[in-house]
């Protein structure tokens, strides 16, 4: 492996991490939305804020972990994205914009009106994000994106099947991830009931989910051979795909039975890991279905890369970082699976997440006495 | 700060829509991320101080404010997280010549700071989900890598901002091309980002310290002075207190930085149009036909300032051809405003720390706490005015001498209308996280809630008696 293909490797683990973490992030609100209005989903709501309250922001830095290693180590590539795709990306920062303050918003106001207003843009942006990220995937994906200074089309470049396959399997996965994360924390704090609406909820999206990859994958040949409308792509992704990524695809594929299998049988822990395997076989498939291309049938990796010394500085940086990070993240994540952070606390002023984390109850009771 | 860019907008020459909408949409990104971030540097170390006041007394007041503020903390770093996001999008969106020449020259600073960014993202969740979860010593050490994460983001930020002011570790060849890349160099060999690191992070303690001073002083003047109010206000003010002469100091060392090294820099903001010997300090007038007109001078000063010799030379506008210089009254309208802000800053530290040293207790005149009603916002404005000089009076250009801003700038169309949804977005942001910040102020002290704990430490009874609460001493050692 050369030293730009370390590199690559190492963007794709920032883009994998966000898709696992920062998806199950964006399923969350994706459900959110979807738990039905203030009165009912009202312990569904106060769960999901409480399964995710901590992480939350740890889980949206590998989003800039990888868009700085992207300049940094493919510095052409990297603004050739971002001016061609300007109006997705745009759409999507809005979307983090709204989506993170909303959600601490929230967190932290009391007020039924209020909460509702702010879980609403949350829950919102939640859904609309990872769509404009999965399409902007797919441009890249299908060769739409060139080199240069806004070279590409500003509109066909991402108004076309292959990136309206990858938003929608976008919004798909992170909505399966949600649902999949939130039943095992239910499950694992006891709440049963809670937990047996996340999984029928985990088990239709899987199903959902698989079905949109398998048209997708209709649509992605049919894109490649210009048979549907939108620009031609340029890519020689789909060969890839269909070439040397097919086992990453086939473990995909056994790996999503396999979870809905687990889910079935309310093995959570298990079935986390393997849904968790699948979406990671689907970003390294797209990774090996465009190798050794950065932008398929625009550049390679090895002619995009920076120079040598700034690839080798920042492989150095990204193990610095890890020593730092791992063990942080690590303490983070042990805290929050020993339920340190939900246990019942005694004292004064109970602290900003007794409202979040206690609140199924007040909510209920707010929305009785203020709902409509 | 709205009145500030607007001066910027109508001052800029408008060449292409796109590069005037790009400037200005990233001015409103930067100018809005640039205040939170003071928050994300001072008030973990203000937070920690009153928590570290409770493990050492065992007076719950502190702890009280501690734990208060820290719900603050949290608002305004999930605002600077996602506003910090947007930046690295923007970079690429409004500048991709910039990115593509020089992203592999300074992107390892950003690295860090992502990595720097991790680590405060991961401890403030767990600072602040500790709250009596974790053992209170623990706890309070969770706060550190807070305050130092927060720090090292703005070195590496602040590296590559000095970088663009002094850009080093590379090479440029005959072909144009950015050759012999050393990316260490951003981080050790630009020495312009050490007087802009020292003035930021006092520029940091300054608008967080100020800015929670001006919601005291606010409850001061209403009749609020609980002991949990004198102590917040000690606490917060004292901060500022202690900055305000530094970055004096501070200020003073980049004045003279930047007239070794970025002349035109400094002749744009005291708006010195010709190179001159024994040269004048101005304050205010406006530049009209390329002279200075209705400003107050004081002979020799400048020259003063800036070389420690009143008979110095300093360079003038004239030294670099019109088209190399800076928008000079923007420049000298922000230079102006930041040293008038700061030297009345100083005075009201002054004010206070005069107080305490005299009768150890804050001052009682209701006039210091109306100047501290407006010295937080006015601090605010101070820093969006400093950071015009130092990012408008680099212009033209991105990379000084090296790269012009309107060669960096995006080919895209319709980046005008990106701006004007920035704007209505920033403004929801802006509006929301002030609504926010103010219902949490508003809830009630322990004391005071119904069926509420004891007061044990007498945190809402007026208590002008107990005047152990915070010594200046105490204060002064942090």
């Amino acid at each position: 492996m050369s030293v730009a293909e370390a590199c690559a490797v190492v963007l794709f683990t920032g883009i994998s991490a966000y898709a696992l973490f920062g998806g199950a992030d964006f399923g969350v609100g994706f459900w959110d939305l979807f738990a039905g209005d203030a009165r009912k989903g009202a312990e569904q709501r106060a769960f999901i804020e409480r399964a995710m309250g901590p992480v939350w922001e740890a889980n949206h830095v590998w989003l800039i972990f990888a868009l700085v290693i992207l300049w940094t180590c493919f510095p052409e590539v990297f603004p050739a994205v971002m001016s061609t795709l300007w109006i997705p990306l745009s759409f999507a920062i809005v979307g983090i914009m709204l989506r993170g303050s909303a959600y601490a918003f929230r967190k932290e106001i009391s007020g039924l009106e209020w909460k509702r207003r702010f879980g609403a843009v949350f829950a919102l942006s939640s859904v609309l994000t990872p769509f404009f990220f999965g399409a902007v995937a797919g441009a890249i994906a299908s060769g739409r994106v060139p080199l240069g200074n806004a070279a590409g089309d500003p509109w066909a470049s991402w108004i076309n099947p292959t990136s309206m396959v990858g938003g929608t399997l976008a919004v798909a996965v992170c909505a399966f991830m949600g649902a999949l994360f939130l039943a095992h924390d239910a499950d694992s704090f006891g709440t049963h009931h809670l937990a047996e609406q996340f999984r029928s909820r985990a088990l239709g999206t899987a199903v959902v989910t698989g079905l949109i990859a398998a048209l997708g994958a209709v649509v992605l040949v049919a894109d490649e051979d210009g048979w549907v409308f939108g620009s031609e792509p340029s890519g020689s992704f789909v060969d890839g795909l269909t070439g040397r990524a097919v086992p990453l695809l086939v473990l995909s594929a056994v790996a999503g039975v396999a979870t809905i299998v687990l889910v079935w049988r309310r093995r959570y822990s298990p079935a986390r890991l393997a849904g968790g395997a699948a979406v990671l076989a689907v970003i390294w498939g797209w990774a090996f279905g465009q190798y050794p291309d950065m932008l398929p049938g625009v550049v390679t990796i090895e002619d995009a890369a920076g120079v040598n010394s700034t690839l080798v500085g920042t492989l150095v940086s990204v193990g610095v970082g890890a020593v730092l990070l791992v063990p942080a993240l690590t303490w983070l994540y042990v805290l929050m699976q020993r339920g340190v952070f939900v246990a019942p606390v005694e004292g004064e002023d109970l602290s900003a997440v007794e409202q979040a984390m206690g609140g199924a109850a007040d909510r209920t009771d707010e929305a009785t006495s203020h709902d409509r | 700060m709205s009145a500030l860019l607007g001066a910027l907008a109508q001052f800029e020459p408008v060449e292409q829509p796109q590069l005037f909408a790009a400037r200005q949409l990233q001015a409103l990104s930067l100018g809005f991320h640039i205040i939170i971030v003071c928050f994300a540097i001072t008030f973990p170390a203000m937070t920690m101080f009153a928590e570290w006041r409770w493990l050492r007394t065992g007076d719950r007041l502190y702890r009280t404010i501690a734990h208060r503020w820290s719900r603050i903390m949290v608002v305004l770093f999930a605002v600077g997280a996602v506003s910090g996001t947007i930046l690295s999008f923007e970079f690429g969106i409004l500048w991709p010549e910039f990115m593509a020449t020089f992203g592999d020259v300074f992107g390892v600073s950003f690295a860090l700071e992502g990595y720097a960014f991790f680590i405060e993202a991961i401890f403030i969740a767990i600072y602040l989900y500790g709250w009596d979860r974790l053992p209170p010593k623990v706890h309070f050490l969770t706060g550190i890598p807070v305050v130092i994460g927060g720090t090292a983001s703005a070195y590496f930020v602040i590296a590559v901002n000095g970088w663009m002011n002094e850009p080093v570790g590379f090479t440029i060849d005959a072909n144009g091309e950015v050759t012999d890349i050393n990316t260490w160099a951003v981080l050790t060999g630009n020495s312009f980002m050490w007087h802009e690191l020292a003035h930021m992070l006092l520029a940091g303690v300054m608008v967080a310290g100020f800015l929670l001073g001006t919601v005291y002083a606010w409850c001061w003047l209403k009749g609020a002075r609980t002991r949990y109010h004198r102590t917040a206000a000690t606490i917060a003010l004292s901060f500022a207190t202690i900055a305000t002469p530094l970055q004096l100091i501070a200020g003073d060392a980049a004045g003279q930085y930047i007239a070794a090294n970025q002349p035109v820099k400094l002749a744009a903001a005291e708006a010195l149009e010709e190179t001159t010997a024994n040269a004048p300090f101005s304050l205010g007038g406006i530049v009209v036909d390329g002279e200075l007109e209705y400003a107050i001078e004081i002979p020799d000063l400048l020259s003063l300032l800036a070389f420690r010799n009143p008979n110095a030379t300093v360079q003038g506008l004239d030294s670099v051809p019109p088209e190399d210089q800076p928008p000079v009254n923007v420049v000298h309208l922000a230079f102006d405003t930041m040293v008038m802000i700061g030297t009345a800053l100083a005075g009201l530290a002054l004010w206070w720390g005069l107080a305490w040293w005299r009768r150890k207790q804050p001052p009682q005149s209701r006039w210091f706490w109306r100047f501290a009603v407006a010295a937080g916002p006015a601090s605010v404005v101070a820093l969006i005015a400093g950071w015009i000089v130092t990012e408008v009076g680099r212009q033209p250009w991105i990379v000084y001498e090296v790269m012009r801003t309107e060669d960096a700038v995006t080919a895209a169309d319709g980046i005008g209308v990106l701006y004007a949804v920035m704007v209505v977005v920033y403004a929801l942001l802006g509006t929301a996280t002030l609504f926010v910040l103010a219902r949490l102020a508003r809830r009630p002290l322990p004391g005071q809630s119904p069926g509420g704990e004891d007061d044990p430490a007498g945190l809402v009874a007026a208590s002008a008696s107990s005047p152990g609460a915070a010594s200046p001493s105490s204060v002064g050692a942090s």
